[in-house]
């Protein structure tokens, strides 16, 4: 598999693959897309990742460990639960506020902070199975 | 904008969720959070046991006070995300499912505790910790969920964590079990899937208030009997029923001691918890139907569970056994369905997960002290350690439903329910079953205990004190001990969980306050 | 629809038993995951199958003027594809080094946990 255009064009595909991903993270919110999916398709970058260049520049790459990184999400999804704790509502309640960015108005919520902590449970834990697999293959 | 004022009173529910309530949520959202807390820190070991210990005690205080909260106003309900039931997931506890939420989570501040010597570095870089509070919150989920979907959600999480928890050290042995155990228990889930999209098909809902107060007029048009069927055999792999139950024999003896300990006290619990709340509560005129099927599966489960522990010579498989006859009475009051044995399951239950969870890590210290968990090679224990002596025969009595301990009033309970119910033949079983549990177990305490060996060549196996274990046993064999001596406050609660299943207007009216809607 | 929907969740189902009968690991794993796609394709065909109007409410009214598609099964199917992906990854990577460990994939010799011709317990001192 580690043949030279493979190795040469994988950390471009990777990098645009991890793009397109938050793309559909955050569009998800009113379009076809979230933190599953885009999850997915970041999980698979790092796979492709890894496929051609070998396992260990990937862990370089990502710093933490994959499983570090999905144990954030899923603290941050849990997180994003317990705020409605202080506001009164039930668990998971969706809470809204407005901020203004550039002066363009921007929506952010509870809702968001949840998909981004399911964005990286899914990365986290497909990534480390991927590796996990990856690394048996080659040695 | 229209949104602005759009009345939304109709689609939400209204009243703030004062803390009280979140009790509802806190002992799942409590080990979740902790769990994740854990995975983010797997590499700094030293901080694992402190903050699993602190997020289960956490629990524990939640659980308690959702159990007493319960007991005076009966059942509580959260709805997620303000949508109003049976459109939102609705969190309902009732004294069933809190108290054996409150159960399971003190065995498994026990067995946290037992892990501080027992899990070293190794298992605790590869996640025994967090695991093990997503299991918890996975166990929680199931016993405090108040809709069908979301219960097969809890169980999948408690499965998939289990086995992380199965394959901690990856030894031969253990991927050897875990496999046994991941794939059947896939299918079991998979049944329970299947059996819950048919459910979708005929009701139209998932909200179990709303099935138990839509099932009446389903009766004559739905399936019923088939579905049930369906649930019966799903939980039943679950909870280890015979002829579904070879997954736990071969895997239950893999793991490290205070892993089984938690399964065996508490997982196949869960199954039994949702044959309860299913067939009990929403089906009660279907398990009348397949109530000879029941009771026939359940004098099948405990005998020859039983007599499969007979056969062993490894106490860890032995108890394997111990735990599916033991799964075979509670179905028994199943099987009854009346509301003393479904008080006698209930507390059979408590005194199950207790019991069965003291006896695996009395196998763990018998094995510290004496070195095997053979009954060949393990010998002269009280000699090394009277303490452990005196504990085991508490346990030994508990188990095999003897007094002073606790095993003894469920089965009371148990067989005179089925005497009364006409049944004689199942109390028959019970006390058969009794019979041969002393017979099994107190073998091992004779031959463990009391059997004196020549010493081989000088005992150089210098007696070990493990002081953690003896602690874990005392704090377990409390409770089975005031079981036994002081039953009252406990077949009040399991007679509550009973009443509550078999009349669920409480359980209905929490939910839908409002009364039934058009 | 929904009777040849039927037919092929039958189809599903019987091919999904078929494999799992067998003793090899890897025929099960894919008998499991076609079990899993039976039962997904189950829940679509008793959620009702309408025509793809989506379940949008328009901004004038208060409820849903025609009757829509129902997307509660797709939520649970979704959700089920997503367990049931993590069980199989999961599964695979357990097979897979149960296999190197083991050295086999045959069921039949898998009894490093439960070795045969095991001893009985003493029967006396």
């Amino acid at each position: 598999m580690r043949t030279l255009i493979f190795r040469t064009i994988a950390p471009y595909l990777t990098s645009l693959m991890v793009l397109f991903s938050i793309f559909v993270l955050l569009r998800g919110h009113n379009d076809p897309g979230g933190g599953f999916i885009g999850g997915l398709i970041a999980a698979s970058a790092f796979a492709i990742y890894g496929i051609a260049c070998g396992v260990s520049p990937v862990r370089r790459a990502l710093y933490f460990h994959p499983m570090a990184i999905s144990g954030f999400g899923l603290l941050l999804s849990t997180l994003a639960g317990w705020l409605s704790f202080f506001f009164e509502v039930p668990f998971m309640t969706g809470l809204w506020t407005k901020v203004s960015v550039f002066g363009l108005p921007v929506d952010i919520s509870t809702v968001l902070f949840f998909d981004i902590g399911v964005y990286l449970v899914v990365v986290g834990s497909i990534t480390s199975i991927a590796l996990a697999l990856e690394e048996r293959e080659h040695g | 904008m229209a949104a602005e004022t759009v009345d939304i009173s109709h689609a939400m529910v209204m009243a703030p969720a004062t803390a009280g309530d979140w009790l509802v949520v806190a002992p799942v959202a409590i080990p979740i959070l902790f769990g994740a807390l854990l995975l983010m820190v797997r590499h700094e070991t030293r901080l694992h046991s402190g903050l699993a210990i602190g997020g289960l005690l956490m629990t524990l205080a939640t659980n308690i006070g959702l159990l007493a909260r319960i007991l005076n106003e009966g059942p509580q309900v959260m709805t997620m995300g303000r949508w109003l039931p049976p459109f939102g997931i609705s969190f309902t506890a009732d004294a069933l499912g809190a108290s054996l939420a409150l159960v399971a989570t003190l065995v498994a501040c026990v067995c946290a505790f037992y892990g501080l010597k027992d899990i070293g570095a190794t298992g605790r870089r590869y996640g025994f910790y967090p695991f093990m509070l997503l299991m918890m919150a996975g166990v929680g989920g199931s016993f405090l969920t108040g809709d069908i979907f979301n219960l097969y959600v809890w169980f999948e999480v408690f499965v998939i964590s289990s086995f992380g928890m199965l394959i901690l050290g990856s030894t031969h042995q253990q991927l050897d079990g875990a496999t046994k155990y991941a794939i059947l228990n896939l299918v079991g889930t998979t049944l329970f899937l299947t059996a819950t999209a048919f459910l979708y098909g005929i009701f139209g809902t998932l909200n179990m208030a709303d099935i138990a107060r839509k099932a009446d007029a389903m009766r004559e048009t739905g399936p019923l009997v088939t579905l049930t069927m369906l649930y019966l055999l799903a939980f039943g792999m679950k909870a280890a029923a015979f002829p579904v139950n070879f997954w736990l024999p071969a895997s239950y003896h893999t793991p490290r001691i205070v892993t089984a300990a938690l399964f065996g006290g508490v997982l196949t619990k869960v199954g039994v918890y949702a044959l309860l709340r299913v067939l009990v509560m929403l089906f009660p005129d279907e398990r009348q139907v397949l109530s000879g099927v029941i009771a026939w599966v359940a004098a099948a489960t405990m005998i020859l569970g039983i007599m499969g522990a007979l056969a062993q010579s490894d106490i860890r498989r032995m108890l394997g056994f111990v735990v599916i006859s033991g799964v075979g009475v509670m179905m028994a009051g199943l099987a009854l369905g009346t509301e003393e044995g479904l008080t006698g399951t209930v507390l059979y239950a408590f005194h199950s997960v207790l019991a069965m969870t003291a006896l695996y890590l009395l196998a763990g210290v018998m094995n510290e002290i004496g070195g095997s968990y053979s009954l060949h090679d393990l010998s002269g224990l009280y000699r090394k350690s009277p303490l452990i002596a005196a504990l085991a025969l508490l346990l030994v009595l508990a188990v095999a439903g003897l007094p002073p301990a606790s095993g003894l009033w469920p089965k009371v309970l148990l067989v005179r329910a089925s005497i009364d119910a006409g049944q004689p033949w199942l109390s028959f079983a019970i006390l058969l079953t009794g019979f041969l549990t002393t017979v099994a177990l107190g073998r091992v305490y004779i031959l463990a205990i009391w059997r004196q060996k020549e010493a081989p060549a000088g005992e150089a196996a210098a007696a070990a004190s493990p002081r953690i274990g003896y602690a874990a046993l005392v704090i377990l064999t409390v409770p089975v001990l005031l079981l036994g001596i002081y039953p009252d406050p406990f077949i009040r609660i399991a007679a509550a969980a009973a009443t509550g299943l078999i009349d669920s207007s409480a359980y209905v009216g929490a939910v839908f306050p409002m009364g039934v809607q058009p | 629809m929904e009777a040849i929907l039927s037919f092929f969740v039958a189809i599903f189902f019987a091919v999904s038993i078929y494999l799992m009968l067998s003793k090899h690991i890897i025929r099960i794993l894919l008998g499991v995951s076609i079990f899993g796609n039976a039962v997904n394709l189950t829940i679509f065909t008793v959620g009702r199958v309408v025509r793809e109007v989506p379940p949008i409410i328009p901004e004038a009214l208060q409820m849903p003027d025609t009757i829509t598609a129902n997307p509660l099964p797709q939520a649970l199917i979704l959700t089920a594809i997503v367990i049931s992906f993590s069980f199989f990854a999961f599964l695979l990577v357990l097979a897979f080094r149960a296999y190197q460990e083991l050295g086999t994939d045959d069921t039949d010799g898998m009894r490093v946990a439960e070795p045969e011709g095991e001893p009985l317990p003493p029967l006396g001192y």
